[in-house]
């Protein structure tokens, strides 16, 4: 009975290595189908950023041509010297790494002390507060933008980094995300140090802020990507040259040079590199950090 | 005295801590009336100590400007001198305005090209580059490198991609013989140009937020769905899209307040031109604050603006909820 049986099903069905083979060869062109695609995707998105590596070393003349060309024609580093000449290029980049610096440590710390206060002590209108300042994530800065160009002026601060620094540095996000993290540490451990007699300021220096080593990370390179790249609020807020930052420094390069497309990408690579090193540096962080927001 | 301590406790079940049990034991635990007294009092009085810095900041510079926007919008203004009350005056000129009706049409419809373009990619990328792939990581990597570019440098890129006299695209499609298109000159080839920018910057937020949605959910569900004959487009449209749910939604509202609030990419790429053809609400409420300094109007932009974002809000929490009930 099985000896007769065995043929006919071996006929109607391949047999097993035949079948694995099959699905291999399926699985091994969709493999390739995938890897084609992200090479395709990944294209496209490099390919603006090697742009403008490309316009930063090309000569005007060569940019200037009807000439197609996807690489530089002749090799020239003439446009960083002519924006390093014309331009206070060293101040710009050390005022953005000042205000984005200053920043970073500011909100790093109040978001620390308010996510401590919101996650593990108890007081009235805890909950209230939380969601008044939730809610502010709402608000465009250009909503605000008047009277706070009005505040800013009042307070004395034109003129000066504060002006950009002290509203920069107002963040629920960094809040939202401190509270998040500091609930996951463990009531246990909080109360054992009360019962040892520890404050709150203890409780907070030696148990939080030991176990909040990645959050930290995560805030302080968050705030500080979002501070360099800022835009809106530094346009408003600075007007002496003296004060700008890169993006805004670009702005008014760009405004300068027109159509030198040269000069306005060797600039923006100053404005870029030290962002994307960090990124690609420090990845994990800015990767937690983002998906971290998504989780609700 | 009372009535402080009962609203104190009963302040507790309503907030969301998870220390929130303990804090009920302390309370009900302490001796005497004086005793819970001065322990609730001092335990109000650390939190604020602590919240306090954070408040301040957001209360000066968030809340407190929020409500003067909405003071200075009922204000004609001057320069920067103070201004005197008139009324609705600036939101009745807003209505008769053909600028804020174009501003106000054109953010919408960059919503509505934007938002869903960027989740719909970013999901495509996400399950692309959560599959078995060589370099994974690598791709990864490259997809959302442009979350560290800022608008300027993202925007000025544009430009040399999208400038029809000498950007690149033109000229490989003149190259190629093709039709070149007339990025600045012509309004839909600008506005495309901006969309198109915004979304090679955005999507790789989005696809990161879809990534972390999708290594949540078990591969155990897509082996039993495999077992009972599920292809991949089934398995696909019944687990994975409603599993990941929670991230459209997130993405959803942030895609959307992002999208209301555009202004980088518009104020360096386009300007808000040709014609106003790109000029978006908050590029809008910019040229009228800041250039030609009329605050009050810039300011009653601005509350139309959140008026416009807070709707949205409540709608998609309400829609959340209700969605929640029913499953």
């Amino acid at each position: 009975m099985a000896t007769e049986l065995l043929p006919t099903r071996r006929a109607l069905t391949p047999s097993l290595p035949e079948r694995n083979a099959a699905k291999k060869t399926s699985d091994f062109r969709w493999r390739m189908l995938r890897l084609l695609l992200a090479i395709v995707v990944s294209v496209i998105i490099l390919f603006p950023l090697y742009w403008m590596l490309v316009v930063a070393f090309s000569t005007r003349s060569d940019l200037l041509s009807g000439a197609v060309r996807l690489w530089p024609g002749t090799f020239t580093t003439s446009n960083f010297e002519r924006v390093f000449n014309g331009f206070p290029v060293v101040t710009w980049f050390g005022n953005s790494a000042a205000i984005a610096v200053t920043v970073a440590l500011i909100t790093v710390s109040v978001n620390l002390l308010g996510g401590y206060a919101l996650a593990h002590l108890k007081f009235r209108g805890s909950s209230v507060l939380f969601l008044i300042a939730l809610s502010t994530l709402m608000i465009p800065v250009q909503v605000i933008m008047v009277p706070l160009f009005n505040l800013v002026t009042g307070l004395g601060l034109y003129g000066s980094y504060w002006a950009v620094i002290l509203p920069t540095a107002a963040s629920a996000f960094g809040l939202f995300l401190a509270r998040q993290f500091i609930l996951a540490i463990p009531t246990d451990l909080i109360e054992a140090a009360r019962i040892d007699g520890a404050g709150n300021w203890r409780v907070f220096t030696r148990i939080i802020l030991p176990l909040s080593k990645p959050l930290i990370a995560v805030l302080f390179f968050m705030s500080l990507l979002q501070t360099w790249n800022d835009f809106a609020w530094p346009l408003i807020a600075l007007k002496q040259n003296a004060l700008f930052t890169l993006p805004i420094g670009l702005l008014y390069l760009q405004g300068q040079f027109g159509s030198d497309y040269g000069g306005t990408m060797a600039f923006a690579l100053l404005n870029v590199a030290p962002m994307v090193i960090l990124f690609l540096v420090f990845q994990r962080y800015f990767v937690q950090g983002f998906a971290r927001s998504g989780i609700r | 005295m009372s009535t402080a301590s009962a609203s104190a406790t009963a302040s507790i079940p309503g907030s969301v801590s998870a220390a929130a049990p303990s804090a009920t034991a302390r309370t009900v635990a302490s001796s005497g009336r004086g005793g819970r007294r001065r322990r609730l009092w001092r335990a109000n009085l650390a939190g604020y100590a602590f919240l306090t810095p954070n408040l301040v900041l957001l209360g000066l510079f968030v809340l407190f400007p929020l409500v003067s926007a909405v003071v200075i919008s009922f204000e004609k203004t001057n320069g920067f001198g103070s201004g005197t009350f008139a009324g609705l005056d600036n939101y009745a000129r807003l209505a008769t305005d053909p600028v804020f009706w174009r501003s106000t049409f054109n953010t919408a419809l960059f919503t509505a090209l934007v938002t869903p373009l960027s989740m719909l990619l970013g999901l495509g990328a996400a399950v692309l580059l959560n599959s078995v792939l060589p370099a994974r990581g690598l791709f990864r990597s490259i997809l959302i490198l442009p979350m560290a570019i800022s608008g300027v440098a993202t925007a000025l890129i544009g430009v040399l991609v999208f400038d029809q006299n000498n950007g690149i695209l033109d000229k490989l499609l003149r190259f190629a013989g093709l039709q070149t298109i007339p990025w600045q000159s012509g309004g839909a080839a600008a506005f495309t140009s901006v969309v198109l920018v915004t979304l090679w910057w955005r999507v790789g937020f989005n696809m990161l937020i879809y990534l972390a949605g999708l290594q949540s959910i078990s591969p155990e569900l897509y082996e039993a769905a495999r077992l009972d004959g599920a292809g991949g487009w089934q398995r696909f449209r019944f687990l994975t899209v409603p599993l990941v749910g929670p991230s459209s939604f997130f993405l959803l509202i942030m895609n959307v307040i992002y999208s209301f609030q555009v202004f980088d990419i518009v104020f360096v790429l386009t300007g808000g031109g040709p014609q106003n053809a790109t000029s978006v609400l908050v590029t809008y409420a910019y040229n009228n604050g800041f250039v030609t300094r009329d605050q009050g109007y810039a300011a009653a932009i601005g509350v139309v603006l959140l008026l416009i974002t807070l709707v949205f809000t409540a709608v998609q929490w309400r829609a959340s909820r209700t969605r929640d009930l029913v499953d």
